[in-house]
């Protein structure tokens, strides 16, 4: 049975993560963060519900669409922010932007700008795990862009082979940038593929924070046991297009009215209010709301990165 | 023998490091298609000896995975036509890790590949493709052309925190030569003078160094002193060697087997030309292979990259060409 304080965390990390990427697609607009970035709106159940049944020395690979991962993990948001102020105190010290933070001090191995490039990294997490003889149990986020891509059977393939410690959480939210699955999939089952290597796979309600947590947990103890990987399709849907400039107005609205009404942060308000309050939830709320402006000062007050700086950081590069 | 320096420098730092580890295509139970791993296996285990399946994307993704979370993997890729299928996890990822991480991550991740004409096995597997890596800041790149070089340059790769491109060269794998005993890392950037010279200096590496310093004996036995140099890395390069010898002979001749257009030696020329202008006495001149994919017929094969005769004639022209 989950805690009432479990599920008060479970649903301050996913409300976190809303307002943060709603902030920041305000600050997008703003012209305060540039390029581009891919908000997890609609997601946030499945970064937290995999995290939470992580522990300290475990491994997390994220996608191009890694903010949630990387607040689900335990990230500062303050550094985050920065980051994507491109500011010096950002994780990146604004050289890498949102598609490149990494947080290696809680196990974030970073989000990535290359659908799929992330799943060979994690099999590599979980090897150099399996050589040492520790373990640490890497969940690698990827999507349904990625199953399309060649490294993922491939690397599916040698965790298999090699009976790493990972658990591939494939968040399908239905859509390879703009083209739906029923396009690119004859089976939108993608975890049906994983049979063909002979891996342990199943689909679970990517909405629902305790059901991605619960099979999350079953995935670290196989792994944990020596019999990874598995594979975990969450089913879920972005409430918004695939990055911050793309209306998405390819998605039906009546389809994106259906998930609205499974909301994660929905579901998630409802499995504590089994525990807890209303006035509770709102002060978690609140308190979230108080952190990310208080991070996104910080951003705005921190100093740009220093010419000077950079130009002797790229010294190593000189050959 | 080359390999076995190779083999040497693999066995001894996996002794010295448990984080050290082999993965490649037949590197275990085979010992490698070229002979390099052979005995690995057996002293060390399958868990640090990996036979991988025909996977080089995702098997080096692995590699800067396992690089990233504090392990140190020698990735082969058997053939450096083949590491184009790779090119996402060397150049978008194990290159640029670092940088995008604001300098917190590392990934001390070691690429063996081997590339070269000579054998027969035509366009797709006769390659020298060093100008690829050579163009991608965050990857270092060493080209070794004798057997000492080919241990003391591995080491030190091994030991390098940041990722090491190590391409070999087919036709040197069972060459001859003396290699030290015990343990030494050669240091990355600093070139060597293989053989004095007063006339022209000759830059070459891998398989054309060899090839250069014969052509040297056939061109001293008609008055002309070549100075050989071989850089031994690439990236980094050692420009300051290579720019006094310039100045020093007045001559620069730069002798590269891979394709002319778009190589090193047109980057390592327009760099001396511009350090050395007033000291040369002629054009730099550029040996390279032609703008071709390697034919398999022999004859045809040899044509394609620079010969002997070749590199005779390159230096008489830049001797002849000015005062």
């Amino acid at each position: 049975m989950a805690s009432k304080e479990f599920l008060a965390d479970l649903y301050r990390q996913m409300y976190t993560i809303r307002v943060f990427e709603t902030r920041c697609i305000k600050l997008y607009r703003q012209g305060k963060i540039r390029g581009y970035f891919h908000p997890y709106l609609g997601e946030e159940a499945i970064a937290v519900g995999a995290c939470a049944a992580l522990r300290k020395q475990d491994f997390i690979v994220s996608t191009h669409r890694g903010h949630g991962h990387c607040i689900a993990r335990g990230a500062s948001i303050k550094r985050m922010i920065a980051e994507l102020l491109s500011k010096d105190s950002g994780y990146c010290k604004g050289r890498g932007g949102s598609m490149h933070i990494a947080d290696l001090d809680t196990g974030n191995l970073g989000a990535n700008g290359i659908v799929g490039a992330g799943v060979p990294i994690g099999v590599g997490a979980g090897l150099g795990s399996s050589i040492r003889g520790e373990d640490q149990v890497t969940v690698i986020f990827c999507s349904d862009g990625a199953a399309n891509n060649g490294v993922f059977p491939e690397a599916m393939n040698l965790a298999a082979i090699w009976n790493l410690p990972v658990i591939l959480m494939l968040e399908n939210n239905h859509y390879a940038v703009s083209t739906p699955i029923e396009q690119v999939a004859r089976n939108p089952d993608l975890y049906v593929r994983s049979a063909g290597y002979g891996i342990e796979a199943c689909k679970v309600d990517g909405n629902d924070v305790m059901a991605v947590y619960e099979k999350t947990k079953e995935g670290v103890e196989l792994c944990k046991s020596g019999k990874g990987p598995m594979v975990i399709e969450a089913k879920t849907y972005r409430h918004a297009g695939h990055h911050v400039n793309d209306p998405g107005a390819y998605m039906p609205e009546d389809k994106l009215k259906e998930w609205k009404a499974r909301d994660p942060l929905i579901i998630g308000r409802k499995h504590f209010l089994d525990h807890g309050t209303t006035d509770e939830i709102k002060a978690i709320e609140e308190a979230a709301d108080r952190e990310i402006e208080s991070a996104i000062k910080f951003a705005d007050e921190s100093p740009e990165p220093g010419v000077k700086e950079f130009l002797k950081a790229i010294e190593i590069y000189e050959g | 023998m080359f390999r076995e320096a190779l083999n040497e420098a693999l066995r001894e730092e996996m002794q010295r490091d448990p984080k050290v580890f082999c993965m490649g295509v037949g590197i275990g139970q085979r010992g490698g298609s070229y002979k390099v791993t052979v005995g690995l296996l057996d002293e060390f285990g399958p868990k640090r000896v990996i036979d991988a399946p025909i996977s080089e994307a995702s098997f080096t993704g692995a590699g800067v995975g396992a690089a990233i979370t504090g392990m140190r993997p020698v990735v082969e890729i058997l053939f450096v036509d083949f590491s184009v299928l790779v090119f996402d996890q060397i150049i978008n990822q194990a290159a640029k890790f670092r940088f995008m991480t604001g300098d917190r991550g590392r990934v001390p991740m070691v690429l063996r590949t081997q590339g070269g004409a000579g054998n027969g096995l035509a366009a797709q597997h006769s390659q020298s493709l060093e100008a690829l890596y050579y163009h991608i800041p965050g990857l270092k790149l060493a080209v070794p052309s004798t057997p000492c070089d080919a241990k003391g340059l591995l080491t030190a790769a091994i030991r390098d925190d940041d990722p090491v491109i190590f391409m070999e060269h087919k036709l040197l794998y069972m060459s001859e030569g003396p290699v030290p005993e015990g343990d030494y890392a050669i240091e990355f950037g600093k070139g060597k003078i293989r053989r004095q010279g007063t006339d022209v200096t000759l830059v070459a590496w891998s398989n054309m160094l060899p090839r250069s310093l014969a052509a040297a004996e056939k061109l001293a036995a008609e008055g002309i002193e070549v100075e050989v140099i071989d850089p031994r890395t690439l990236v980094p390069l050692d420009k300051e060697l290579i720019v006094e010898s310039s100045k020093k002979t007045e001559h620069l001749v730069i002798v590269q087997e891979a394709v002319r257009r778009g190589g090193v030696a047109s980057d390592i020329a327009s760099m001396a030309q511009h350090e050395a202008f007033g000291y040369l006495d002629a054009p730099v001149e550029i040996i390279a292979g032609k703008n071709t994919p390697i034919p398999f017929n022999l004859n045809l094969e040899q044509l394609c990259v620079p010969q002997e005769e070749d590199i005779v004639a390159g230096v008489k022209r830049t001797l002849g060409a000015g005062g």
